[in-house]
């Protein structure tokens, strides 16, 4: 059990939601011209985002573009509850749909399960006539604290990321969308500044191929995590 | 000098336009304002008024009348009743010992012993009117001084009645017939039935609000028709002043008892709302008359004699008063603000004068006189509040800000919170458990010296000060929070802090919704309505007692919390459509009307299609 100290300082206040840090990036660069291919949208969950090294280095990259969109559920909802028809209008709006979130107790924190529960409604997204997600793309880009080697039948976790997320799976496939295996950042705790910074310009390199539409779908579902697929891609374009 | 109605008019409303907003801008409130417009327009400067000014004033009266009907209507009962010690006990000390110390003074001048009793009795009365308005623009009316001057003024409303009663006893000339005009109908009657009518009237008043006037009103409501209304408030007051006129009662008393009697029915803010224009009309119109009525002549001829005479008066009666006050246990800032404010001679004391001229206990010339003392003492007591309020109580009272030692830097604090009563101070209670420094501003001696001790950094002052605002730091702060009760003092705070300090993030607590749209009109973002989020999760629990899953209860608070914010909002821009957008009770109703309406069309989902949807179930059965 943590127990933090409650105080913020100012300083960290300042950078307390994804969405400032969004907005402080986003002055001046704004060119998307040729990112307009495919909308992304990151529902991003963190009940203690500000305490959130990992993460907070993550969105701090992120490529500034009109086909992206972060959402910050936490921020929005902190009562948990959700609009849901202004979430049903938000995907309509999106190609492409990111659950990122810490990878707590093997899933999601609270209200990201929230989220899917409201808003994957029967007859809307799934069931008859529940076509409106249909052909959409969508993944989970997690941190956890153990290794990618923990992760293994025979590691401490005994089960693989892949098999934890399984309801994420088969919901992407209950609404008709294609599910891409994750990104994730692992051993968080360990982690070292250079290699902090090397996921989170990974990171932005797979937003940026995301939305401008430059992948394959079927390559991608051949790796085990997004991680991979772009080494491997980085490794065939530099010569 | 009569040039008709209309002209008069023109004279009365221009010197109070032009004067009132002077005064304010120097910070030293309406009253003085109108007092300088009334010697302004008075015989002896511009002379558009001469000597009708005194039956001006006889009608303005109506004003104080009003005033106590008005103060009653926003005292309970029960509230009432909490407060008998404090009435009797400060009331009685306040006007006996201010009494016999006058009058030894007056016996030792050579008066004779029956003028200087009626003499000293009558000045020992405060001026309602002028008290009860200063503070309640100071925002004072809570503190123990606002609460003290209030009983000590009703009790000299009371004490009005054995007065007049005692005077024909003291007259130099035995047969008093054309004296007491006002007793007329109970001349000659034996004392036990004088007692029995004073009573049966003031029993009939009660009597009356509970079963007469309460049904009346809702017969006049029934027509729809607002001047009615208005017109059977104003006959309310005036019926009740009449028959306390006709036995002897003072009209003013009778007018707060009706209001007290009439807290509690439903048309306490229609009532509230139709006279108050009236009263504050024939308030203002009063003051301006007592300036115009002041003597300068008198003072020209004998400006020692006048001159030594007021501040006598006064220094007796601030004397008394403090003395009272600290037996009573009030700390040294309310203690003088409560003694200064309540110094002066009052408007009752003009009624007293005059009927003792005509029992010819006091001699024309000493009439003049002690009228002249008396609207003097009155113009006086705003300076004084004011000289009191900016120059001594910062030196000698409770200090506007700490001293600071010198050595240690003032660390500036992110946020400031205008009022730290319930409101205020659990904001700041939860911002200090977060680690999160408030600087606290309020006008509350009593309360500014406990904050202290508990640690606060603490302002003392009116916060729409410019200079209390920029000593509290409002220069580097980043929020300010006006958490006052009064929305008039909220909205000129705002005010304030929009022209000189546009940096700062508002944040308001406004008392209701209507106060919520002025404040969204004033361009304001951040506003609370106070009663909003209790009245909603009282409404939650509600649904949990009839048997509601406490969750699906909560979501359903949840959502009325977000739709009807909404409402706000969207409702602000139109409202002024309709034709009567003046503050009032009907707007009131007529809203209410209108979201109970919405309410009902939009039906926020208690029953929505979230986790079970009754569409999957009538599709796959029962699942």
């Amino acid at each position: 059990m943590n127990h933090f100290r409650s105080t913020l300082t100012n300083d960290e206040n300042d950078a307390s939601t994804p969405a400032k840090i969004l907005s402080q990036q986003g002055e001046g660069t704004q060119d998307g011209a040729h990112f307009l291919a495919k909308r992304v949208l990151i529902l991003f969950a963190h009940p203690r985002f500000e305490k959130s090294r990992v993460n907070r280095a993550l969105l701090s990259t992120l490529p500034v573009s009109d086909a992206l969109t972060l959402h910050d559920l936490y921020e929005l909802y902190p009562d948990y509850n959700i609009d849901v028809e202004a979430e049903k209008q938000l995907l309509l709006t999106h190609d492409i749909l990111i659950w990122h979130h810490p990878f707590y107790m093997y899933s999601a924190p609270a209200i990201l399960k929230q989220w899917l529960d409201l808003v994957l409604e029967y007859g809307w997204a799934h069931g008859t006539g529940g076509d409106f997600l249909k052909d959409k793309t969508a993944f989970n880009v997690i941190t956890t604290g153990g290794t990618r080697e923990t992760y293994r039948s025979d590691g401490f976790n005994r089960f693989t990321i892949r098999e934890f997320l399984c309801p994420f799976e088969q919901t992407a496939r209950l609404c008709k969308m294609t599910y891409l295996p994750p990104f994730a950042v692992q051993g968080t705790y360990r982690l070292t500044d250079g290699e902090l910074s090397r996921h989170a310009a990974d990171y932005g390199f797979l937003l940026q191929h995301l939305s401008a539409g430059a992948y394959s779908r079927e390559e991608m579902g051949q790796f085990a995590f997004l991680n991979d697929w772009l080494a491997a891609r980085q490794r065939t374009q530099t010569p | 000098m009569t040039e008709g109605f209309l002209f008069q008019a023109l004279i009365y409303l221009t010197a109070a336009i032009v004067c009132v907003p002077i005064a304010k801008r120097l910070g030293m409130g309406s009253v003085l304002g109108y007092l300088l417009a009334g010697i302004v327009i008075g015989p002896y400067a511009l002379g558009f008024i001469g000597r009708e000014g005194q039956d001006i004033m006889h009608f303005a009266e109506f004003g104080v009348v009003m005033m106590l009907f008005l103060i009653g209507l926003e005292l309970e009962p029960s509230h009432f009743w909490g407060m008998r010690h404090r009435i009797l006990g400060m009331g009685s000390a306040q006007i006996i010992v201010t009494s016999l110390v006058l009058c030894a003074g007056m016996m030792l001048l050579n008066f004779n012993w029956k003028t200087a009793l009626a003499s000293s009795l009558a000045l020992a009365m405060s001026s309602t009117a002028i008290v009860l308005q200063s503070m309640k623009e100071k925002g004072l009316g809570d503190t123990e001084a606002g609460k003290s001057s209030f009983a000590v003024l009703l009790f000299q409303d009371i004490a009005v009645i054995p007065i007049l009663a005692l005077l024909p006893l003291l007259a130099v000339s035995t047969g008093h017939g054309t004296g007491a005009q006002s007793k007329a109908i109970l001349e000659g009657l034996p004392g036990w039935l004088q007692t029995a009518a004073v009573l049966g009237a003031g029993g009939s008043v009660v009597l009356a609000g509970r079963f007469v006037i309460v049904p009346f009103l809702r017969i006049v409501a029934r027509t729809h028709l607002r001047e009615l209304l208005t017109a059977a408030a104003l006959l309310i007051v005036i019926a009740t002043a009449f028959l306390m006129q006709l036995v002897g009662l003072s009209p003013a008393l009778g007018a707060f008892l009706a209001g007290v009697v009439l807290a509690n029915s439903e048309f306490r803010h229609e009532l509230e709302s139709d006279i108050e224009p009236f009263k504050g009309l024939l308030l203002g119109l009063f003051f301006i008359a007592v300036g115009a009525s002041i003597n300068f002549k008198l003072l020209v001829d004998s400006p020692l004699q006048i001159i030594s005479l007021v501040f006598a008066v006064i220094a007796v009666k601030t004397i008394v008063l403090i003395g009272t006050g600290k037996l009573f246990k009030i700390t040294f800032d309310q203690n003088l603000i409560f003694a200064l404010g309540l110094s002066q001679v009052g408007e009752f004391a003009f009624v007293l004068f005059g009927f003792m001229h005509q029992l010819h206990i006091l001699p024309d010339h000493l009439t003049d006189i002690m009228m002249a003392v008396t609207a003097f003492s009155m113009t006086i007591t705003p300076p004084l509040l004011f000289i009191n309020e900016r120059f001594i109580l910062p030196r000698f009272g409770t200090l506007e800000a700490e001293l600071k030692e010198a050595d240690v830097i003032d660390v500036q604090h992110p946020v400031i919170i205008a009022g730290f009563g319930d409101f205020g101070s659990t904001i700041g209670r939860f911002l200090r458990a977060n680690g999160i420094a408030a600087t606290i501003l309020d006008n509350d001696s009593d309360r500014v010296d406990l904050l202290r001790k508990m640690g606060f950094k603490v302002f003392y002052g009116d916060a729409a000060r410019p200079d209390i605002l920029k000593s509290a730091g409002a220069d580097t702060a980043r929020v300010l929070i006006t958490a006052v009760a009064d929305p008039s003092t909220n909205c000129d705070l705002v005010e304030k802090i929009q022209k000189h300090y546009p940096h700062l993030t508002i944040m308001v607590r406004t008392k209701d919704r209507q106060d919520a749209y002025e404040m969204l009109d004033m361009g304001v973002k951040d506003v609370y309505r106070e009663s909003l989020d209790t009245s909603i999760r009282l409404g939650v629990d509600v649904l949990v007692k009839l048997g509601y899953r406490r969750y699906s209860a909560t979501r359903a608070g949840q959502n009325f919390l977000k739709y009807d914010e909404a409402a706000l909002l969207k409702l602000a821009p139109h409202r002024h459509d309709e034709k009567s957008y003046i503050y009032n009770a009907r707007e009131q109703i007529t809203l209410q009307e209108q979201l109970l309406a919405n309410d009902r069309a939009v039906n926020p989902t208690i029953n929505d299609h979230a986790w079970e949807s009754d569409l999957r179930k009538d599709q796959q059965g029962e699942g």
